[in-house]
């Protein structure tokens, strides 16, 4: 077999290599800019660690008006951890329920479901704010936590993973030992769709840490900000005060890093539900 | 103001069974599905039909405007408004040029990249994989963010070495194609290699076998079986296309060249939330969900029969 030069074994390695360099570099760059001062931005080269004003500039992003970046932090952390497990439970319950039990509207929820996975945040943003302004709960933390909870393909997903996962035998044997229903969704049918619910739990997380449009529209109070809208904020008002850049690259750094560990450390997870996500 | 709010399937209760057992496990359904139901009926199902409810109407001043602004009825209105707005049409403009610049690229390189990583000469593909996909775990804010900087001068390196400005006027909407493809390449890449992955080792091996070098197997027979999930994943990015928010609102903090209004989104933010003309922006959004639902039920319709 006569191999062409462009497929040659250094040829494809230098093209994983072009990618790959594309893919990191900006982080890397964020990586070494959190450790200059506003001052060597222009002073050194772009990848060249700075002066190691990490430690500087962390302080001065800790102790920024007042602390708040660590509110933000607290705050992502409940969104997003909060919202992940209660998220990831709720729509469990409810994908095993379309798939395991009979209820009376159970086809019309599902089609219901269906297409809320097609409506855009962008039609739902308005008309949340102002539902929110009538029942007086804008700008607060519930009134962003319960849409983000909201997440249709987590249902279709978990109601795939209950056919797939739980056998009607299985079930069968738990009623005619005398479990009682809400007894053989918990102790019987969970256990057997963890894997699935895991995937659920780390898509949710990633979805409501990165969302912005919904926090961006329905909060006004710093003090109840997610991080990416925080440091947004921030950032708007670089342009008139040049200070903020070094505390708006330090804090992005910040924000990236526990979600680089979750998904080096949760591969499989992250395969097997892109794997799901392509076959929808 | 009365909101139609859609009941769940809450308020049935289930039809009088022989088997008590059976009850029981309609109960058990209603209330694992109950949570569920009451966030969707509340927080999409809701805002969808407030949103065309709001679409209908518009505020106007009664008599000399000291009575406050009023509700009228105006149908079409708000709709007619949105389409004959030349600042929509500049939107949809933005985000066509965008989709049509950003999705070859983005998914060309995607399948490139995948069929690379498929073929067999290729070493530590673990490696390659994790750090091209390693973008899409950056929140699209922060990355956002980081390449705004790398486009600035004076911070980052990139005035300085392309030879266009990235922040002016013509330079922003390569800017956001570049923001969009870094953060996309990398998952589209590994949704296509999951596809690839399934193409069954004996077609390969027997196109092989016929004398067909790597390019040839790739382009004509492994391209043509991923083909399905290379539809899904097209209209996905079309969709994602046209509704562009985060990118250019970000990039709004670093220069003047992006107006309030770039993007359809953007013109709903706008409307919405700075202009605080309620029926525009609830009619523009509308216009912007239809177009997606369609687009995905057209996918759904098509991955549906090719499976059926």
């Amino acid at each position: 077999m006569i191999r062409s030069r462009w497929t040659s074994v250094p040829a494809v390695h230098l093209v994983l290599l072009l990618a790959a360099l594309y893919s990191l570099l900006p982080l890397v760059w964020l990586a070494t800019s959190a450790t200059k001062s506003l001052g060597e931005f222009s002073t050194t080269s772009p990848f060249e660690l700075g002066q190691w004003h990490l430690g500087a500039n962390l302080a001065a992003l800790f102790a920024q008006e007042g602390g708040i970046f660590l509110v933000w932090v607290g705050n992502s952390a409940f969104y997003a951890g909060g919202g992940a497990v209660l998220g990831a439970l709720i729509c469990a319950a409810c994908g095993y329920a379309i798939a395991k039990t009979r209820f009376p509207g159970r086809r019309l929820l599902f089609a219901l479901t269906l297409a809320g996975v097609l409506v855009p945040t962008t039609a739902l943003a308005l008309p949340l704010y102002l539902l929110a302004s009538q029942l007086r709960v804008v700008d607060t933390a519930l009134a962003v936590f319960l849409p983000l909870l909201t997440n249709p393909f987590g249902v279709y997903l978990a109601r795939v993973y209950a056919e797939a996962a739980v056998p009607d035998e299985v079930l069968e044997a738990a009623r005619v030992d005398g479990a009682g229903e809400l007894r053989t969704f918990f102790a019987v049918a969970l256990p057997m769709m963890r894997p699935g619910v895991v995937t659920v739990l780390l898509f949710q997380f990633v979805g409501i840490w990165n969302n912005f449009f919904l926090p961006l529209v329905l909060l006004t109070d710093p003090e109840l900000f997610p991080l990416s809208l925080g440091l947004f904020q921030w950032s708007t008002r670089q342009s008139q005060f040049p200070q903020y850049t070094p505390l708006v690259v330090t804090g992005s750094l910040l924000a990236v890093l526990p979600l680089v560990v979750a998904f080096l450390v949760l591969r499989r997870q992250w395969r097997a539900g892109l794997a799901a996500g392509s076959a929808r | 103001m009365s909101v139609p709010v859609p009941r769940g399937p809450a308020v049935a209760t289930p039809p009088a069974a022989r088997v008590p057992r059976r009850r029981e496990r309609g109960v058990a359904g209603l209330l694992l599905a109950g949570p569920f139901a009451l966030l969707l009926a509340g927080t999409v199902l809701a805002p969808v039909l407030y949103a065309l409810y709001l679409s209908l109407f518009t505020e106007r001043l009664a008599g000399l405007g000291f009575d406050g602004p009023r509700q009228v009825f105006t149908a079409m209105g708000n709709y007619a408004a949105v389409l004959g707005d030349r600042a929509f049409h500049d939107s949809l403009g933005n985000v066509a040029l965008f989709a049509l610049v950003h999705i070859p690229v983005m998914l060309g390189a995607a399948l490139l990249l995948a069929l690379l990583l498929d073929s067999a000469v290729v070493r530590l593909r673990q490696l390659w994989s994790l750090a091209v996909f390693l973008p899409h775990v950056v929140p699209v804010v922060i990355g956002g963010l980081v390449w705004a900087y790398l486009y600035s001068p004076g911070i980052g390196p990139l005035a300085a070495v392309l030879p266009f400005d990235p922040l002016s006027d013509v330079g922003v909407l390569p800017s956001v194609v570049n923001m969009a493809t870094w953060q996309w390449t990398g998952y589209n890449m590994v949704i296509f290699y999951t596809a690839l992955q399934a193409v069954p080792r004996e077609v390969v091996e027997a196109a092989r076998a016929d004398g067909a070098g790597p390019v040839r197997v790739a382009l004509s027979v492994k391209v043509p079986m991923v083909r399905p999930t290379a539809f899904v994943a097209l209209v996905f990015t079309v969709i994602g296309s046209l509704q562009l928010f985060t990118e250019p609102l970000v990039l709004r903090g670093f220069t003047g060249s992006v107006t309030s209004t770039w993007t359809p989104s953007l013109y709903v933010y706008e409307a919405a939330f700075i202009a605080g003309d309620h029926g525009r922006a609830a009619a523009a959004s509308v216009l912007l969900a239809v177009v997606c639902a369609a687009l995905s039920a057209l996918v759904m319709r098509l991955s549906a029969r090719r499976s059926g």
